[in-house]
C-alpha cells in the first residue's frame, strides 16, 4: 500500500468505466496524461506510459464525502489534514469536506482561510465547512459570507447541534445570501438526555441510558419545516431514524433542495452489535434498530437519501479503550466505506452498482455545487479502480487514518478499491 | 464447577447453576450459624476487591464472606485510588492483576464495566454492580431468601416496586426470577420504567394496590435520587401516596405477604419503618444470606485457583 506522486502518465487498460454524471457504464481505456484526462476510448497505446491492467475492474469517478472530521486544528494527535488525506485515498475518495468542530474551531474567515491553505498540496481536495456560530455555541451566527468568500461549502455546527429554533430560522434565512446547504446535526439534546446509544430493547438489557429515535426525529422535523419556511437549503446529515427518513421523504414532495446522507455504519449496524459493548460503536447520532437500518436501505433505494457520507471520526485509543459512559462518540469510516456500502446496498439489497457509485460521487458534488462530469478532456483525474466482486476482511493494515476506532476490523467486506488518483497521486492498494 | 468463568450479570444465565449456587449457599448458611464461622476452603485465594463506586453492605458482605472462606483480600475504593490521579481503568486493573491475584470483585457507576475487564485481564471478575446494568449477587440473596421463605421459586408471584429504569437489582432479579420459572409484575412510575419492558417477560402495573393483591412476595427499591440527576419524582409525600409500602396500605390487603428491600433503606419514602420491622419483613435475613451467597458464589467461581494439596 502506497500513496506516490504520479511522475508518469498512465494507461488504465482494458476496464469498465462507469461514468455517474451521465449515467453510462462502458468499456474503454483511459490515458491520463500530466495528471489530466486525456483520452478515454479505443487507441494505441502511447509511448511511455505506466499502464494500468484494469480488465475485470470498474473505472469510476473519485469518491466525494461531505462528512469528515479531520481534526486540524487542535487534536492534530487524532488526524491531520495529510493523515486524513491518505485515509481518503485508501477508501476511493478524492474530495472531501471536513467539519469545523476543530479547536478552536473554524468560525472566522481566517481559520478558512488557514484550511484552505495548509490543504493546498494535499493529494486530494479539501472543503471546509464553516461553523453555524461563533465558537459553536448556537447563539450568534457566524460571518458566513466571507467564510464563503474564503470557500466555506457550507455551514452546520457538527456534533453540537443548534438547539434553539430562532437560531437555526436566523442562519438558514442568511444563508440564502450565498446559496449554500445548512447542516444541522439533529439531535435535540434534552430528549437525547445523556443517552449512549439507541433507547429500546437492547439498551434495556446493558442498563444504558437510552437515546431516542424522536431526539432525532423532532429536530430533523423543525430543521425541514423551518428551511421550507424560510425557503432556504437544508441538508441533514447521518440519518439514523426511520421516523427522519418518512419526515424527509414527505418533505421532498413539496420541497425539491432538501437533501439528506447516511453513514455506512448506520446501513451495517444494529443495536444488538452493541451488546459487546464495543466502544467502537458509540456514536451520535446512535446506531439503531434493524427497522431503522432496513428502513435507511429502502431510502438510500428510492431516493429519499441523496447520498452517503462516513462521519469518519478519528479519537486516540485511549479515548475509546474506556468504559462505555466515557468513551468518545464516533467512528472512523473512509479507508472500509465501499467495502460496506457496495456489500450492504449492492450484495444484499439488489441496488445497481451504478447508482451506488452515484451516491459516492456525482450526487454528493451536486449538493456541494461541484463538477460532476469528470470524464471530459483536460479534467484533472479524480478517479478510482474498483474490484466489486473481491471478497476481503477489513484489518488494521487497511486503516491509513491516524486513529484506529473502526468497529469493521475483522469483518467481512465486498467491493475493494485497488487505485485512487487525485491531484496528480495516485494511492495503490497493494 | 459453574458453566462461566466470571459472575457478570444474570441474563441468560444457565438454571442448573443458578440452583447450584442457592444449593451451595444454603450450606455455607449453617457455617455461619457455627460458634467458628469460618471454613479454609479458599485458603491462599487472593480477591481484590474493587469499589469504583461508594457501597457499604455490599463491601462488607463480601469481605465477610472472602474472610469466612479464608481467603486473602485486598480492598481498593476510588476514593483512595490513583484513579483520581487520572490513572486509566486499564491500566489500574492490569496494575492489580500484575501484582499476583485470582479473582476480582468490582462495582462500578458504569454498565458493561466488567465485561470491559474482562478483556484486560485473566482472573475471575465477579460484578459487584455495574451502574444501572446488574447486580447479580443481589438477586441470588433475593432468590436465595425467597427460597428459604417458600421452598421453591417456580411459580412464585413477585412484585418489584419502585425506579426500575435506574435500578441494577431489579434488571438482575428480573433476568434471575424469570430464569427459575416465577412470574415478575413491575410497579412505579411510569416515567421510572425502561421503555419496552414487556420485552423481558414481565408485567407492569402503575396501581401498587393491584399488585399487593396479586403478590406472593414484594422487593422494594430505594428511591435512588441521585440517579435521577433531576426530579424524576415530584416530591417524597407523592411518592408515599402512590407507592409507599405503608403499614396503612397493607391493613387493606387480607393476604399477609413478604416484604423485602435490598437496602439501604429510606424509612418513610418507600417503605415505612412499621413494615420493615414487621414479621413479615425478611430484610434482614436477606443480608445474612447475602453473605452466605457470596461465600456460595466465590467458591464456586475460585475453588479451581487453590493449588492442590495446600
Amino acid at each position: 500500500m502506497s500513496l506516490e506522486k504520479i511522475t508518469k502518465n498512465i494507461m488504465l487498460k482494458g476496464g469498465t468505466l462507469i461514468d455517474p454524471h451521465n449515467e453510462k457504464k462502458y468499456d474503454a481505456d483511459v490515458f491520463i496524461k500530466d495528471g489530466k484526462i486525456h483520452e478515454i476510448g479505443k487507441f494505441e497505446k502511447p509511448d511511455s506510459c505506466e499502464i494500468i491492467d484494469c480488465k475485470g475492474k470498474v473505472i469510476t469517478h473519485g469518491f466525494c464525502d461531505l462528512h469528515v472530521h479531520f481534526r486540524e486544528p487542535g487534536r492534530e494527535d487524532k488526524e491531520t489534514l495529510e493523515t486524513g488525506s491518505l485515509a481518503a485515498m485508501a477508501g476511493g475518495f478524492t474530495r472531501v469536506c471536513v467539519m469545523p468542530n476543530t479547536n478552536p474551531p473554524l468560525d472566522t474567515p481566517e481559520s478558512i482561510h488557514f484550511i484552505r491553505k495548509k490543504a493546498e498540496d494535499a493529494p486530494i481536495h479539501i472543503h471546509p465547512i464553516g461553523a453555524v456560530s461563533k465558537g459553536q455555541d448556537g447563539k450568534d451566527i457566524t460571518e458566513m459570507g466571507l467564510m464563503h468568500k474564503e470557500g466555506a461549502v457550507a455551514f452546520s455546527d457538527d456534533g453540537l447541534p443548534i438547539q434553539d429554533g430562532g437560531i437555526m430560522r436566523i442562519a438558514l434565512e442568511y444563508s440564502k445570501i450565498i446559496g449554500v446547504p445548512v447542516i444541522n446535526h439533529a439531535e435535540d439534546e434534552c430528549l437525547r438526555d445523556g443517552g449512549l446509544m439507541h433507547e429500546g430493547t437492547v439498551s434495556t438489557h446493558l442498563g444504558l441510558t437510552g437515546n431516542p429515535d424522536l431526539a432525532e426525529s423532532t429536530m430533523v422535523h423543525r430543521d425541514l419545516e423551518l428551511a421550507n419556511y424560510v425557503d432556504a437549503r437544508i441538508h441533514v446529515p447521518h440519518v439514523s431514524s426511520a421516523k427522519a427518513v418518512d419526515l424527509i421523504r414527505d418533505m421532498k414532495k413539496y420541497k425539491d433542495d432538501v437533501t439528506a446522507e447516511v453513514t455506512p455504519h448506520h446501513l451495517f449496524f444494529n443495536d444488538e452489535d452493541l451488546s459487546s459493548y464495543d466502544t467502537n460503536l458509540k456514536v451520535g447520532p446512535p446506531i439503531r434498530t434493524e427497522n431503522d437500518r432496513i428502513s435507511l436501505i429502502n431510502a438510500v433505494k428510492d431516493g429519499t437519501i441523496d447520498c452517503i457520507a462516513t462521519d469518519h471520526a478519528p479519537h486516540t485509543i485511549e479515548n475509546k479503550e474506556t468504559t462505555f459512559d466515557l468513551a468518545t462518540f464516533g467512528m472512523i469510516g473512509l479507508e472500509s466505506c465501499f467495502g460496506v456500502v457496495n456489500k450492504i446496498l449492492c450484495n444484499e439489497s439488489e441496488m445497481d452498482l451504478i447508482e451506488l457509485i452515484s451516491l459516492l460521487t456525482s450526487r454528493p458534488r451536486n449538493i456541494m455545487g461541484f463538477e460532476s462530469d469528470l470524464f471530459v478532456k483536460e479534467t484533472p483525474a479524480e478517479i478510482v479502480i474498483i474490484d466489486p466482486k473481491q471478497d476481503w476482511v477489513f484489518s488494521r493494515e487497511h486503516i491509513k487514518s491516524r486513529s484506529i476506532n473502526s468497529p469493521y476490523i475483522g469483518k467481512k467486506m465486498i467491493g475493494k478499491v485497488l487505485y485512487t488518483i487525485s491531484r496528480s497521486h495516485i494511492f495503490k492498494a497493494s | 464447577m459453574l458453566k462461566n468463568k466470571h459472575l457478570l450479570g444474570l441474563e441468560g444465565y444457565p438454571r442448573e447453576d443458578i440452583q447450584t449456587i442457592i444449593e451451595t449457599a444454603f450450606n455455607f448458611r449453617e457455617v455461619l450459624d457455627r460458634p467458628i464461622k469460618k471454613v479454609p476452603s479458599l485458603q491462599g485465594v487472593t480477591i481484590v476487591n474493587l469499589f469504583f463506586e461508594n457501597s457499604t453492605r455490599t463491601k462488607i458482605s463480601f469481605e465477610l464472606a472472602q474472610k469466612r472462606l479464608s481467603a486473602d483480600t485486598v480492598n481498593f475504593s476510588a476514593s483512595s485510588s490513583s484513579l483520581k490521579k487520572g490513572e486509566s481503568f486499564k491500566d489500574t486493573a492490569q496494575n492489580i492483576e500484575a501484582m499476583k491475584i485470582d479473582a476480582v470483585v468490582m462495582r462500578h457507576p458504569t454498565p458493561g464495566a466488567p465485561k470491559h475487564l474482562t478483556n484486560f485481564i485473566d482472573s475471575v471478575i465477579i460484578n459487584a454492580g455495574d451502574g444501572t446494568h446488574e447486580h447479580p449477587t443481589q438477586a441470588i440473596l433475593d432468590m436465595m431468601s425467597l427460597h428459604e421463605k417458600f421452598g421453591k421459586l417456580k411459580g412464585l408471584k413477585i412484585g418489584i416496586i419502585g425506579d426500575i429504569k435506574h435500578s441494577r437489582v431489579a434488571l438482575s432479579n428480573i433476568y434471575g426470577l424469570k430464569i427459575m420459572g416465577a412470574e415478575v409484575t413491575l410497579c412505579g412510575p411510569p416515567n421510572l420504567i425502561p421503555k419496552n419492558i414487556e420485552e423481558l417477560g414481565v408485567d407492569y402495573s402503575n396501581d401498587v394496590d393491584q399488585v399487593i393483591d396479586w403478590a406472593d412476595a414484594l422487593n422494594v427499591l430505594r428511591i435512588q435520587r441521585e440517579r435521577m440527576g433531576r426530579g424524576l419524582v415530584p416530591s417524597t409525600r407523592e411518592y408515599r401516596s402512590f407507592f409507599g409500602i405503608t403499614s396503612e396500605r397493607l391493613k387493606n390487603h387480607p393476604k399477609e405477604i413478604v416484604i423485602m428491600h435490598p437496602g439501604p433503606m429510606n424509612r418513610g419514602v418507600e417503605i415505612d419503618g412499621e413494615v420493615a420491622d414487621s414479621d413479615q419483613a425478611i430484610i434482614l435475613d436477606q443480608v445474612l444470606n447475602g453473605v452466605a451467597s457470596r461465600m456460595a458464589i466465590l467458591y464456586l467461581l475460585c475453588q479451581g485457583k487453590k493449588v492442590e494439596g495446600e
